[in-house]
């Protein structure tokens, strides 16, 4: 991963060697950062008038392990700290939606709150680990917890409406899915539902990274040792990116309780989290634009290779070249090729309007 | 004032700091030794990162050692490090507005702060430029601010200079004189180059194998014939310092 740290610390805009780009103290940037994902966003609002039932639900799982992506990019984009249990805490994120949901009592939207909080917490027990451990042995762990997951997650199977804490019914076969909040009650509506809250967890990440905690992460991604001379708690925000990701990858997995016909175990096989690993850097680990790319890339690919008759499988080999291709020729990934090209370009054309 | 009594450091069999027993005074102090004398090791001790065997630490009354690390730098020590540390993926004004927000100060002060500190360590590059488009002796001089903004009460600098052209490193030593004066806050100098170490402290500690050789006035201990003996070895070099 080496490589892939020293070519991301080399890149660095030439703009900033002019003193003239501090122009008006513009310390801050504008709220182009958040823009983008609500440009996202809105595009995918206008999605369902051009495709079929089939791709709104193919989109709706995108959508949904794009914020898993999220998650790991902000732990290992972000904090330097690898984790290879997102998808495993996705399912238990919709284990504990479709839990909370069979109550009947709550709305949706804290059903979904309260998944993020539950899955949170569980992040931070996750997170202790990291504070001792990085590298290989961190994502030898994660991997681990995520194994252990879905080996739980095999005995108890997903609540069905049973009685007991577990709320699951050995003699009702076939799965029950987390109830739809009545705005959302099609598919349609549904996934734009889902879309809106998934954007609305990116801006969550965005504001993090922006503030205190962002630069607090940038710190201990470098140094711990420089971060704490610094005055920065470690401790504190290691565990509050865990929390974060964890909380975030909660709620997305409570969105996807309820995208389709219930959630089973075999939907998040531990090693599903590789390969989300192996699609975040291919599609840009340290833009959070990567991970849109990265949903696109682990849902919407498999269902076009489908659609033409190809074998999903293939994109295991795929992936693997492009992972390749990616540390060796653009260690920044597609969302990272893709901001400094519009860069380029939006240069471009503002030198020939001026010229003009 | 930094009174060190009885310090000493073990990993396994090394002893890189024994029995140490100094009291840096306050103003500029310089600490010089040669490679391995435990000069960076009796920083990380002071920053929290190396917990010592034995010993003591108290600087301006207070207990050092029984405070975490992160909350020393609130209390106001502050540091540089030998291999430069300015965090590259933050604007300049982000990586001095950081170590603001996290040692106490006050939001609606951070921005008048922030840029009072890179004003004092005379970085002329734009606040939003990433650090990471920026030469050695700019990033050099971020660390600095990053370590004068705010109340910094003591700051270790861990060879501040090393790697940099004279100008430079002649811009530095300006920069670090001013410390005590203006900022009100002690400043401990680590370092190899001698001449920077005469021109900025006013006092001198010479460490050798984590034995303290010598301390006094910098101009004395620079004649010290132990310390000429230990450290700078050469009759060239002595020759130089004595001209």
């Amino acid at each position: 991963m080496n490589v892939l740290e020293d070519a991301h610390r080399a890149t660095a805009p030439d703009h900033a060697r002019h003193p003239t780009a501090a122009i008006g103290h513009r310390l801050r940037q504008p709220l182009s950062a958040a823009a983008w994902p609500a440009g996202v966003a809105a595009a995918a609002l206008l999605l369902p008038l051009f495709t079929s039932a089939y791709w709104i639900q193919v989109l709706t799982a995108a959508a949904v392990f794009s914020v898993a992506a999220l998650g790991l990019s902000v732990l290992y984009g972000r904090v330097g700290l690898i984790s290879l249990g997102q998808i495993a805490m996705l399912a238990v994120g919709g284990w504990t939606a479709e839990r909370l949901g069979q109550t009947g009592t709550l709305p949706f939207w804290l059903v979904l709150l309260a998944t993020g909080v539950v899955t949170g917490l569980i992040g931070i027990v996750i997170g202790l680990p990291a504070l001792r451990l990085s590298g290989l042995y961190l994502a030898l762990i994660t991997l681990m917890l995520a194994a252990a997951v879905t080996i739980v997650l095999t005995n108890i199977n997903f609540p069905n409406g049973g009685p007991g804490f577990l709320g699951y019914d050995p003699v009702k076969s076939g799965t029950v899915p987390l109830a739809r909040p009545a705005i959302a009650a099609g598919d349609t509506a549904y996934f734009r539902y889902t879309v809106v809250v998934c954007a609305l967890m990116f801006l969550l990440a965005i504001a993090h990274t922006r503030g205190r905690p962002g630069r607090a992460w940038a710190a201990i991604r470098q140094s711990e040792h420089a971060a704490v001379a610094a005055g920065i708690n470690v401790t504190l925000y290691k565990l509050w990116a865990f929390a974060l990701a964890c909380f975030m990858t909660g709620v997305a997995g409570a969105l996807l309780a309820a995208s389709a016909g219930g959630l089973t175990v075999y939907q998040f096989p531990p090693q599903e989290s590789i390969t989300l690993l192996a699609a975040l850097l291919m599609a840009g680990m340290y833009h959070f634009a990567g991970a849109v790319v990265a949903g696109l890339m682990l849902k919407a690919m498999p269902a076009l290779l489908d659609t033409w008759g190809v074998s999903g499988n293939i994109l295991l080999i795929v992936f693997g070249v492009g992972l390749v291709q990616t540390l060796v020729t653009s260690p920044q990934g597609i969302a990272g090729q893709l901001s400094r090209d519009l860069a380029r370009l939006s240069a471009r054309l503002r030198v020939r309007r001026t010229t003009s | 004032m930094i009174e060190i009594k009885e310090l000493t450091v073990r990993f396994g069999g090394v002893t890189p700091i024994q029995a140490m027993d100094l009291t840096l005074p306050g103003g500029a102090c310089g600490l010089i030794g040669p490679n391995g004398a435990g000069k960076t090791t009796f920083f990380n001790v002071l920053s929290g990162f190396v917990t010592p065997a034995t010993g003591r630490v108290r600087a301006f009354g207070d207990d050092l050692l029984a405070l975490p690390g992160h909350r020393r730098a609130r209390w106001g020590l502050r540091r540089t490090f030998q291999t430069e540390q300015a965090i590259e993926q933050l604007s300049v004004y982000d990586n001095v507005a950081m170590v603001h927000e996290h040692t106490g100060g006050h939001r609606r002060d951070r921005h008048r702060d922030v840029l009072t500190a890179l004003d004092f360590v005379g970085l002329s590059v734009s606040p939003t430029a990433p650090v990471g488009a920026l030469g050695a002796g700019e990033r050099r001089l971020v660390e600095l601010a990053r370590a004068v903004v705010g109340r910094p009460r003591v700051v270790l600098l861990d060879e501040p200079a090393a790697g940099l052209p004279d100008e430079e490193t002649g811009r530095i030593g300006a920069v670090i004189r001013r410390i005590p004066a203006e900022l009100d806050a002690m400043t401990v100098l680590v370092d190899h180059d001698m001449s920077l170490v005469s021109a900025c402290c006013d006092v001198t500690a010479v460490l050798d194998f984590g034995r303290l050789v010598a301390a006094g006035p910098t101009q004395e201990v620079l004649r010290d014939e132990h310390v000429v003996r230990a450290y700078l070895g050469t009759e060239e070099i002595a020759s130089e310092e004595s001209r």
